[in-house]
C-alpha cells in the first residue's frame, strides 16, 4: 500500500478549476518530483495534500486513512508536513522559537537540526527576520523535520538561492532521504530532480501528463520537450 | 504642593496599570485573531460587579481577585466556542456588529441582575488605611494596586515570551495556517487566548470594584479608553499597551488636578499627537 494516495481529485480556487484530476502516489521512503510549468498546478497539489485547499472531488488517502476535509492541524499531525513555497518563517520569532513552537515527539530532536544545519545553531538568538534566504529555507526544512513527518512536502526549496546554497540543500535532502522518510518535491530546477528522485511526475494545465521513474525519465528526452522546455 | 503632584503620579500609574491590564488583553486577541471585541469593556464591567457580589457574599477580596477574573475568562471561553468563533472569518464590521450585541446583553444582564444604579464597593478590610513614607501618606490599596498589576503584568509576559503557549501566539499574530500547518490546533489557541484577553479585563475590573464601584454603563468609556490606549501604542504590542496604559492614566490623573474638564479632552489629545508622528503608534509595525 503507498503511504499517501491521491485519486482524481478537482482543486479550485473561487471558480477557477486549478486541479481537473490529479492522481499520485508515494511509497514509504520514496523521493517524488513534481514537474511542470509555472501555473500547472505543483503548489495547489502540495496545498491540497495539506488541507489549505479543500478538493472539491476525488480522495486523498494517507496510510489508508481519508484526509479530505480533515483541519489543517490534523493533516499535520498525522504526518504531513509542508515547508510552503514563501517559506513561512516567523520573523517576530527567534530562529530557535521557530524550531521550538514545532517540536513533536519522534526521530528528529533539536540537536540533529542543528548538525545538519550548523549555520542555524549559530544564528539561534537571530529573529527570523534577520535571515537570508538561504537561511530562511535551512529553518523551514528544519521546522518541518522537528514535526517528524512521514512525509514531507517542499515547494520549490532551492527557488532564488545561490548554487552554492542550493548544493547544501541538495546534500541535506540526500540525506533525509536516507532516514526513510518520504519526500514530495516541487522544484524548477531539473539537475536538482535528476540528483534526487526515485521517481518524477509531470503536471499540465491541473493534469498528470508524464509519470516515469529517474531512468525512464532520463532516457526519455521527448518529455522534456513538450512539458517543461520553457523552464528546462 | 509637591506632595500633591507625587500623589496624583502615583495614582495615574495605578489608573495607568489598570488601563494596561485591559488593553493587553485587547491587543493580545487582536493580534492573534484578528478579531475586534467591542464588548471587552462590557466583561470589564462584569468583573467589577463579580468583586461586588463576591465581596458581599465572602468578605473575602483575595477570593474575589482569585475567582472573579477566572468566572469572567470562563464566561468568554464559551461565547467564543458557541458564538465569536463563528464570525471570525467575516470582516470586521461582522465583529463588532457581534460584540456590540454581546456588550449589551451583558450590560442588560448586569441591569437586571444588580439594578440600574451603580454599586459602590468597601474597601478590603486587609488593604484599608494608609502607608506613611515620612510626611508622605498613600492609600494602601492603591499602592496593592500597582504592586499586584505590575506582577501580573511580569507573569503575563513570561508567559508570552519564555512559553511555547507565548510563542505560539506570537507565531500566529503573524501566520495562523503556518501555525496549523506545524500542527498546532489553532482553534483551541484561539480559544485560550480570547478566554486569557477577556480574563485580564475581568481582573481589571475586579481591581478597579474598591475605588471606582460598579455601574451597568461603564462599559463603553472603559472600551474607549483602552481603543486609545492600543493605539497609541500600536496594535498587537505588549510593550505598546504598558506605556500606552501609564501615558493615559498619567495623563488623566495630573490633568484632574491642573485642568479638570480638559482631562477627557488631553487623553483623545495625546492620541491625535501620536497617531500624527506615529501612524501605527510607537510600539507598532506596518
Amino acid at each position: 500500500m503507498a503511504l499517501l494516495e491521491v485519486a482524481e481529485i478537482h482543486s479550485f480556487y473561487g471558480k477557477s478549476h486549478v486541479l481537473e484530476g490529479v492522481s499520485l502516489e508515494i511509497g514509504e521512503g520514496e523521493l517524488i518530483t513534481l514537474l511542470g510549468r509555472n501555473g500547472a498546478g505543483k503548489t495547489t497539489t502540495l496545498r491540497s495534500i495539506s488541507g489549505i485547499v479543500r478538493p472539491k472531488s476525488g480522495a486523498i488517502r494517507f496510510e489508508g486513512k481519508d484526509m479530505i476535509g480533515r483541519e489543517i492541524y490534523e493533516i499535520a499531525r498525522a504526518g504531513i508536513a509542508l515547508v510552503p513555497e514563501h517559506r513561512g518563517i516567523f520573523g517576530l520569532l527567534s530562529v530557535e522559537e521557530n524550531l521550538r513552537i514545532a517540536v513533536r515527539d519522534g526521530w528528529w530532536k533539536l540537536s540533529d537540526v542543528y548538525d545538519l544545519f550548523p549555520r542555524l545553531y549559530e544564528r539561534r538568538r537571530n529573529g527570523g527576520n534577520a535571515l537570508s534566504g538561504g537561511e530562511q529555507q535551512m529553518l523551514a526544512i528544519a521546522r518541518a523535520l522537528l514535526n517528524n513527518p512521514k512525509l514531507l512536502l517542499l515547494d520549490e526549496p532551492t527557488e532564488g538561492l545561490a548554487p552554492v546554497i542550493v548544493d547544501e540543500i541538495v546534500k541535506v535532502l540526500i540525506d533525509i532521504k536516507r532516514t526513510g522518510m518520504s519526500v514530495l518535491l516541487v522544484e524548477q530546477n531539473l539537475a536538482v530532480c535528476e540528483k534526487l528522485a526515485d521517481r518524477h511526475y509531470v503536471l499540465e494545465q491541473g493534469r498528470i501528463a508524464y509519470a516515469g521513474s529517474a531512468a525512464e525519465f532520463a532516457a526519455d528526452h521527448s518529455v522534456r520537450d513538450r512539458y517543461l522546455a520553457l523552464n528546462g | 504642593m509637591l506632595n500633591l503632584y507625587l500623589f496624583q503620579i502615583l495614582n495615574g500609574l495605578g489608573l495607568g496599570m489598570i488601563y494596561f491590564l485591559i488593553s493587553v488583553g485587547l491587543t493580545i486577541i487582536f493580534g492573534l485573531l484578528n478579531f475586534v471585541n467591542f464588548a471587552h469593556g462590557a466583561f470589564f464591567m462584569l468583573g467589577c460587579y463579580l468583586c461586588y457580589s463576591l465581596l458581599a457574599a465572602t468578605g473575602q477580596f483575595w477570593l474575589a481577585l482569585f475567582v472573579g477574573p477566572l468566572a469572567v475568562a470562563a464566561l468568554a471561553w464559551g461565547a467564543e466556542k458557541i458564538l465569536i468563533r463563528r464570525v471570525y472569518h467575516l470582516p470586521h464590521t461582522f465583529h463588532i456588529l457581534i460584540t456590540v450585541g454581546v456588550a449589551l446583553i451583558l450590560q442588560e444582564g448586569a441591569i437586571i441582575i444588580w439594578g440600574p444604579i451603580g454599586k459602590s464597593i468597601p474597601m478590603p478590610d486587609v488593604l484599608q488605611g494608609v502607608v506613611i513614607m515620612g510626611k508622605f501618606a498613600y492609600p494602601k490599596y492603591r499602592l496593592f494596586l500597582i504592586l499586584f498589576s505590575a506582577v501580573i503584568g511580569f507573569l503575563l509576559w513570561l508567559l508570552l515570551e519564555r512559553t511555547r503557549f507565548g510563542a505560539l501566539v506570537r507565531a500566529g499574530s503573524e501566520s495562523t495556517e503556518m501555525v496549523s500547518l506545524l500542527g498546532a490546533d489553532i482553534y483551541k489557541l484561539f480559544s485560550l487566548t480570547f478566554a486569557l484577553g477577556v480574563g485580564l479585563a475581568g481582573l481589571a475590573g475586579v481591581l478597579s470594584g474598591p475605588i471606582r464601584g460598579a455601574h451597568p454603563f461603564m462599559g463603553p468609556e472603559v472600551l474607549g479608553i483602552a481603543f486609545v490606549v492600543v493605539v497609541i501604542g500600536g496594535m498587537g504590542s505588549f510593550g505598546g499597551a504598558l506605556v500606552g496604559g501609564l501615558l493615559i492614566g498619567l495623563v488623566q490623573s495630573l490633568m484632574t488636578t491642573i485642568w479638570p474638564e480638559g482631562a477627557s479632552l488631553m487623553i483623545y489629545g495625546a492620541m491625535a499627537a501620536v497617531i500624527l508622528l506615529r501612524p501605527y503608534g510607537l510600539f507598532g509595525r506596518a
